[in-house]
């Protein structure tokens, strides 16, 4: 059914659909609003049976779900920014364990200096962690992903993070068509765990593991990262079929044929970048988009395939490595390697800078004359930047940094953007 | 794409009125997208909320930097925000205020656009009337269907019915018509005025 909804409702209504066991939240913006709603429906017997359990930190939320989902239970939980750093080492021990829980990270940026606002470092800092990682371009797709999630993850025994960009897609009224109960329940089968704490058949989970098997247990969960990129796309399609939309898979591009520049990108900004690449393509600059929807596993051989032919690609990333620069452009050019492309990754929309069809389109002008540097910062303000550098170099007690810069761009509450 | 900017105070409702906006839009078949300022919003403090009307899907993700429509909720942001910020040539203003432009002090601003589109209603009034609350959020769409005809003030009532309910969703109704009858015969004035 069609209906004009904030993000983060039809997520909750999703996973709701998803007949959750167990759902442990701990409140944290951009991600409130969700769990917000699912307590609603909990307490409203709209959704059960389902156990809703305040916690008190993040780092119980994590371990709460670890222990529900040991227990057999579908087990649910959401976060952001700071709260995902908080839960680390349990995030760890969900995916060592192999255990299918399902988290959805409303992203946002992490201090400091404390910012609410959306970038992917929170994500990213965890892109090691053994989590599959799926990206939402809109609302409807951070729904469908959820669905999508829950099958994965528990024909995996693997958790799954869905990234969707806090308060841009979760605080964003829009049109979403909701699944039907059955439909869903058509969709995903009930959770059928390959290891389960049950007294009547009593095992241990969690063994300590030496020099002995610890490789291979490691590498038994890249194995099933690898086995899971073939079963995205096949759920996508499972999807498709199903729900009559195309919804998550690993890439997906947009007017890539006979694009001779690509830009790659993760998330809510390749909305806007399409209507750029409408306005360059009217202008008759030959460009595409490929949106990376799987980034852990991250499909080496999709992008290497999508990129064939290309001549530059442009990685446009909401996340920075300080000391290096792009996170994603790394494995972006692992999957092009030997591929003789040109290459650029730029930083932009970090802490919730907003990036414009404008900036973009300028952005893209100087990619296609080949005139940008390897790596570049959409709309830094250098003035502010080099006032510092200058501050620093002149006195020893410069003071902090985000204050004096906050001092010389002046009051932020007043300007529209 | 018509593309709408609400500014207002923490409280007022301003994220609401977009919300509300979008889902009146929704109702009449259209697509839309409506979303905050992304403030860590406090009350009193200076909000933003925007709204995009397509009938095709809304894949933009930018702020409204260039608005078809303001909608200012508070008349004591004239002098602290730059609220005309980018607004089209052509655009509609409505105002929540007793006061008419002149009295604003935005004789400038009305010379600059179309007279015939800029307009007050005082919708802080007529909340207290009929909700006992200053909220003008709801009360403002009801003026914006009358000064734009782009959104029917069927399409409002609904959407505050849908939004609310029992005597804050009518009460809310009832304002919302008033302003709807409030603009649409200030307009009505305007028309037969004499051109100078």
């Amino acid at each position: 059914m069609l209906r004009q909804i904030e993000g983060s409702r039809a997520v909750a209504e999703a996973v709701a659909l998803c007949r959750p066991d167990v759902i442990c939240a701990y409140p944290i913006s951009p991600q409130t609003h969700i769990v917000e709603g699912l307590g609603e429906l909990v307490k409203s017997g709209a959704l059960q049976p389902c156990e809703f359990i305040n916690v008190e930190s993040e780092f119980a939320a994590m371990s709460v779900a670890i222990g529900a989902s040991a227990a057999g239970a579908r087990s649910y939980t959401a976060t952001a920014s700071q709260g995902l750093l908080f839960m680390a080492e349990a995030v760890y021990n969900a995916s060592g364990l192999g255990l299918p829980i399902v988290m959805t990270i409303a992203n946002r940026a992490i201090g400091a200096p404390i910012n609410i606002w959306n970038d992917h470092s929170d994500s990213m800092s965890q892109r090691d962690c053994g989590w599959i990682q799926l990206f939402a371009e809109t609302n409807q797709e951070a729904l469908d992903l959820h669905i999508q999630a829950f099958k994965l993850a528990e024909e995996m025994s693997m958790p799954v993070m869905v990234c969707m960009d806090g308060f841009i897609l979760t605080h964003a009224v829009e049109r979403v068509d909701m699944p039907t109960q059955a439909d869903v329940d058509a969709f995903l089968p009930p959770y059928e765990p390959r290891q389960v704490l049950d007294p009547a058949e009593p095992v241990s989970i969690g063994a300590l593991v030496g020099p002995e098997a610890f490789m291979e247990v490691r590498y038994l969960a890249h194995a099933r990262q690898t086995m899971a990129l073939e079963r995205i796309p096949q759920i996508a399609a499972e999807f498709a079929e199903r729900f009559g939309r195309h919804s998550g898979g690993l890439v997906r591009g947009y007017r890539l044929e006979d694009a001779e520049t690509v830009v790659i990108a993760l998330g809510s900004v390749l909305g806007t970048l399409k209507d750029t690449v409408d306005e360059l393509r009217d202008n008759g600059l030959k460009i595409g988009v490929l949106g990376i929807h799987s980034y852990r596993p991250f499909p080496l051989a999709a992008v290497r395939a999508a990129l064939q032919g290309v001549q530059r690609v442009v990685v446009l990333e909401k996340s920075f490595s300080v000391g290096l620069g792009g996170v994603v452009s790394a494995d972006v050019r692992l999957a092009l390697s030997g591929l003789a492309l040109r290459g650029c990754t730029v930083v932009a929309g970090l802490g919730g800078r907003a990036i414009t069809k404008a900036s973009l389109a300028r952005l893209l002008v100087d990619a296609v004359a080949d005139r940008l540097p390897s790596l570049s910062f959409l709309d830094l303000d250098w003035g502010i930047v080099n006032r510092q550098l200058e501050r620093e170099k002149q006195m020893r007690r410069s003071g902090p940094v985000a204050e004096n810069l906050l001092r010389d761009v002046g009051a932020v509450a007043s300007k529209v953007h | 794409m018509l593309q709408i900017r609400i500014h207002g105070r923490g409280g007022q409702g301003v994220v609401t009125a977009a919300e509300l906006l979008a889902v009146a839009a929704f109702e009449q078949g259209r697509h839309a997208q409506a979303f905050p300022s992304f403030g860590s919003e406090r009350t009193g403090a200076p909000v933003v909320a925007f709204c995009r009307i397509a009938d095709r899907e809304i894949r933009l993700r930018e702020p409204i930097m260039a608005p078809d429509v303001l909608i200012v909720q508070d008349p004591t942001l004239l002098h602290q925000v730059d609220v005309f910020q980018g607004l089209k040539p052509d655009g509609y203003v409505l105002i929540n205020s007793r006061l008419d432009f002149d009295h604003l002090g935005l004789a400038e601003i009305s010379q600059r656009f179309r007279r015939e589109r800029l307009t007050t209603v005082p919708a802080t009034e007529i909340a207290l009337r009929h909700l006992g609350r200053p909220l003008p959020n709801a009360v403002l769409l009801g003026g914006f269907a009358a000064l734009s005809g782009l959104i029917t003030l069927d399409a409002v009532e609904h959407a505050i019915r849908g939004r609310f309910s029992g005597k804050v969703a009518e009460g809310n109704v009832a304002a919302a018509a008033e302003a709807f009858a409030f603009v649409r015969d200030e307009l009505e004035a305007l028309s037969h005025a004499p051109t100078d």
